[in-house]
C-alpha cells in the first residue's frame, strides 16, 4: 500500500502547477469550515464570558423599551421600582429578590474627565450573595463593607489604565464621582468582560443619595430556592408582573431571563450564522470535488500510454485503480492539510482580534478529533471523486491504451 | 525450463477487429512456435499484423479465434488481471518509444514491475540498482527520462525488462527511434541476453536488422504466414564476449 502512495505522491509532484490548482476547491472549503468552528467557538466562549454570569441560580428581570445606548435599564418608558422587588420577594420559589441600579456618570481623576457607569452593592446580608452572584473577586485592596461610605471599587481596567484617565488608578486613588470625591478601595480581578472590567461598585445606600434615582430600578436580580424551580420560578414573577403593570401575555413590556436562556439564545444565533457558512463551505468543498473528477478524468487520458505500459509490465486492473483512487486521495488531503493550516490561522487571528476588541482573553483550543476528522474527510471526498477516473484506468484495454 | 522447449504457441490463431460495418481480419489462421533460447523475428510490412501477432505473443490481447500456448497453458480464455499476473513474470517488453514512466526516477522503473509482482521493497531496490549495472547506466540511478537520451532511455527499458527475470523478453522495434550507433549498442544487449539464454522475439520492418541478429524470420503478409527464414545469427559463433564491458566503456566516456 505504502508502495502506491508513494507513486501517487511522486506523479502528483510531478504534475505541479495543475495539482496546486485542483487542490484550490478543497482547500477554499477546507478553510472556510475550520476557520469558521475555530473562529466560532472562540467567539462563542467570548460572549459566553461577557455576560460573566457565575451563578445559574440568578434569574434577572429587566423592563423593556428602548435600550439600544446605555446601561440595561437606561431611557425605558415604564421602569421597574422597589414595589416590584417587593412582590417579587413574596414569591414563594424566591429565596430573595434585590434591586440593582446601573448608572452612567460623569468621573474626574487626574484632571480627566470621562462616563463611566456605577452599579450598586446591596447593603446588609445580600451583599454577600451579589458578589456571589456577580462573580467578582479582589485582585488589590479589599471589597465594600457596611457604611463605606465614602469608598468604591473599581472594575480591573481602571487599573491597566484603558478607560482614558492616562494615569492608572490604584489603591488610595481618589476619583471625583458625580461632584462628590471617593477612595479607592479596592481593584477587581480581570474578567475579560467589558461590562467587568470597567464597572464601578458603590454601596447601595451611598449611590442611591449620590444619584438620587428614587425608587426606580434598572434590574431585579432574583435568587431561586432551588435550581429546579427556575422555569416556574420565572413563570411566577412573569405573572406577578404582567399583573402589576397592567399587560396581557405575549405583550410584556419587561423580560425576565434565565442565566441558561440568555446564553442559549446568544448560543443558538452563532450555530445558525456557523450553519449558514458551513453550507457555503460545503458548496466550495462539493465543487472542488468535481475539479478533482476533471483533473483525474484528463489524467487518465493524457496517461492512457503510461496505463497501457504498466498493464504490459504486469499492473493488474486493481493495481492501476489503487494507484489512482490513492492520487485522486492525496489531492483532496493535501487541500485538506493547507486548508486546516490556513483556517486555523485565520481563526486564531480572528479570536486575537475579538479579544483585543471585548477586551476577552479567549484562548483558542485546538480540537484534534475535528481536525482528524476534516483530514479524513478531505481525504475521502479527493477518493469518492476519483472512483470514477480511477475505475476508467482501470478497464483500459491494455493494446489500445499502449496506442497512447 | 530446457534451451529447444516450446515456449510460446499460436495454434490456428484468428483476430478479426469489427469496425462497425467491416470486419477487419488481422491475422488469419496463423500458426507460429517460439523454442527456448531462440532469437525470432517477426518481420512484415505495416498492415501485414505483424502488430497484432505481437500483441497476442506479448499476451496484451486475446485472439478471436484459436488458441495460445505460454509455457503451455492456454491463455486465450484467461481474464486480463490474471494475463497481466503472467506476463509480468514471464515477459519483458521493450518499446519502439521506450515508454518509460516520466514521473519515476531510473531506478523507480525498472523497481515497477517487481512491485506488481509483490517483491518487497529492499529486493526491488537491490535487483534493480544490478540490471541498471548490466546496461551501465549505475550512475544515472536518480534520474528522470527526460534527463537521460533515447539510448539511455532504451537501455532503462531493457534492464526494467529483465526485472522479474522473464524467460521472453518482447522487443518491438527497439531501434525504432533510435540513431544507427545507438540502435547497435541496444542490438548488441538484446544479442549478450540471447546468449545468456533469454528467448528474444523481435518484431521488425527491417529486413537487414531481422536478418543480422535473428535465428528464425517469419514473414507476416495480409494476416498469413508467409515464410520462415533463417537469420545469419544460425550458427552464431558467441564470438563477441565483451559487449557489456565495451559498451559501458563507450557510455563512461
Amino acid at each position: 500500500m505504502k508502495d502506491y502512495f508513494v507513486l501517487a505522491l511522486g506523479n502528483l509532484k510531478h504534475r505541479g502547477l495543475r495539482s496546486w490548482l485542483t487542490l484550490i476547491g478543497i482547500l477554499i472549503g477546507i478553510t472556510a469550515v475550520v476557520a469558521l468552528v475555530t473562529l466560532g467557538n472562540g467567539l462563542s466562549a467570548a460572549v459566553n464570558g461577557q455576560f460573566g454570569v457565575s451563578s445559574t441560580e440568578v434569574i434577572s428581570v429587566q423592563a423593556g423599551g428602548l435600550n439600544a445606548f446605555g446601561p440595561p435599564g437606561s431611557g425605558v418608558v415604564n421602569p421597574l421600582t422597589i414595589e416590584d422587588v417587593a412582590a417579587i420577594n413574596k414569591i414563594d420559589s424566591v429565596d430573595f429578590a434585590f434591586r440593582r441600579n446601573i448608572v452612567t456618570t460623569r468621573m474626574e481623576f487626574n484632571k480627566n474627565v470621562n462616563y463611566g457607569f456605577i452599579t450598586n452593592i446591596p447593603v446588609g446580608q445580600l451583599r454577600d450573595f451579589s458578589y456571589q452572584a456577580l462573580g467578582v473577586n479582589i485582585e488589590e485592596g479589599r471589597l465594600l463593607k457596611d457604611g463605606d461610605n465614602n469608598y468604591v471599587v473599581v472594575g480591573n481596567n481602571y487599573m491597566t489604565d484603558k478607560i482614558g484617565f492616562e494615569k492608572p488608578i490604584r489603591i488610595g486613588s481618589r476619583i471625583n464621582i458625580n461632584e462628590k470625591d471617593f477612595t479607592v478601595i479596592g481593584i477587581l480581578e480581570k474578567k475579560g468582560s467589558l461590562v467587568f472590567d470597567n464597572v464601578i461598585l458603590m454601596n447601595g445606600d451611598t449611590m442611591e443619595n449620590l444619584m438620587s434615582y428614587g425608587d426606580q430600578v434598572d434590574i431585579i436580580a432574583v435568587k431561586v430556592k432551588s435550581k429546579d424551580l427556575m422555569i416556574k420560578t420565572k413563570e411566577d414573577i412573569e405573572k406577578v408582573l404582567r399583573t402589576r403593570r397592567h399587560v396581557k401575555e405575549g405583550e410584556e413590556d419587561f423580560q425576565v431571563s434565565t442565566p441558561e436562556a440568555l446564553l442559549s439564545t446568544v448560543n443558538s444565533i452563532l450555530g445558525g450564522i456557523q450553519a449558514f457558512i458551513i453550507v457555503i463551505a460545503s458548496v466550495s468543498i462539493l465543487v472542488g470535488a468535481v475539479g478533482i473528477v476533471n483533473t483525474m478524468t484528463t489524467s487518465v487520458l493524457e496517461r492512457k500510454k503510461e496505463i497501457g505500459t504498466m498493464k504490459a509490465i504486469g499492473a493488474k486492473n486493481s493495481q492501476i485503480f489503487l494507484q489512482f483512487f490513492i492520487e485522486s486521495g492525496l489531492l483532496g488531503l493535501i487541500g485538506g492539510l493547507i486548508g486546516i493550516l490556513l483556517g486555523g490561522m485565520i481563526g486564531f487571528a480572528g479570536i486575537i482580534g475579538i479579544n483585543q476588541f471585548l477586551g476577552s482573553n479567549t484562548t483558542p483550543n485546538i480540537d484534534f478529533i475535528f481536525l482528524g476528522s476534516v483530514l479524513f474527510g478531505s481525504f475521502i471526498i479527493g477518493a469518492i471523486a476519483g472512483t470514477g477516473p480511477a475505475l476508467q484506468a482501470a478497464n483500459q484495454d491494455p493494446v489500445e491504451a499502449l496506442r497512447g | 525450463m530446457k534451451k529447444g522447449d516450446e515456449v510460446i504457441r499460436l495454434k490456428n490463431v484468428h483476430k478479426i477487429y469489427d469496425m462497425g460495418e467491416t470486419k477487419v481480419h488481422a491475422l488469419n489462421d496463423l500458426n507460429l512456435t517460439i523454442h527456448s533460447g531462440e532469437f525470432v523475428a517477426i518481420m512484415g510490412p505495416s498492415g501485414s499484423g505483424k502488430s497484432t501477432a505481437m500483441n497476442l505473443v506479448g499476451s496484451l490481447d486475446i485472439p478471436t479465434r484459436g488458441s495460445i500456448f505460454l509455457d503451455g497453458k492456454d491463455i486465450s480464455l484467461m481474464h486480463e488481471s490474471d494475463l497481466a499476473q503472467i506476463r509480468g513474470k514471464k515477459i519483458g517488453f521493450i518499446f519502439q518509444s521506450f515508454n518509460l514512466i516520466p514521473n519515476l526516477t531510473t531506478k523507480g522503473n525498472v523497481m515497477l514491475p517487481m512491485m506488481f509482482q509483490g517483491v518487497d521493497e529492499f529486493e526491488r531496490e537491490k535487483k534493480a540498482e544490478e540490471y541498471l549495472k548490466l546496461v551501465g547506466l549505475d550512475g544515472r540511478m536518480d534520474h528522470y527520462p527526460n534527463q537521460l537520451s533515447g539510448g539511455q532511455m532504451q537501455r532503462v527499458a531493457i534492464a526494467r525488462a529483465l526485472a522479474n527475470d522473464p524467460e521472453v523478453i518482447l522487443a518491438d522495434e527497439p531501434t525504432g527511434n533510435l540513431d544507427t550507433k545507438t540502435g547497435e549498442i541496444v542490438m548488441e544487449f538484446l544479442d549478450k541476453l540471447h546468449k545468456e539464454g533469454k528467448t528474444i522475439i523481435m518484431v521488425t520492418h527491417d529486413p537487414d536488422l531481422a536478418k543480422e541478429h535473428a535465428e528464425v524470420i517469419y514473414w507476416l503478409k495480409d494476416g498469413k504466414l508467409e515464410k520462415v527464414t533463417k537469420g545469419n545469427r544460425v550458427g552464431y559463433s558467441h564470438s563477441r564476449h565483451s559487449l557489456f564491458s565495451r559498451s559501458s566503456k563507450k557510455e563512461a566516456k
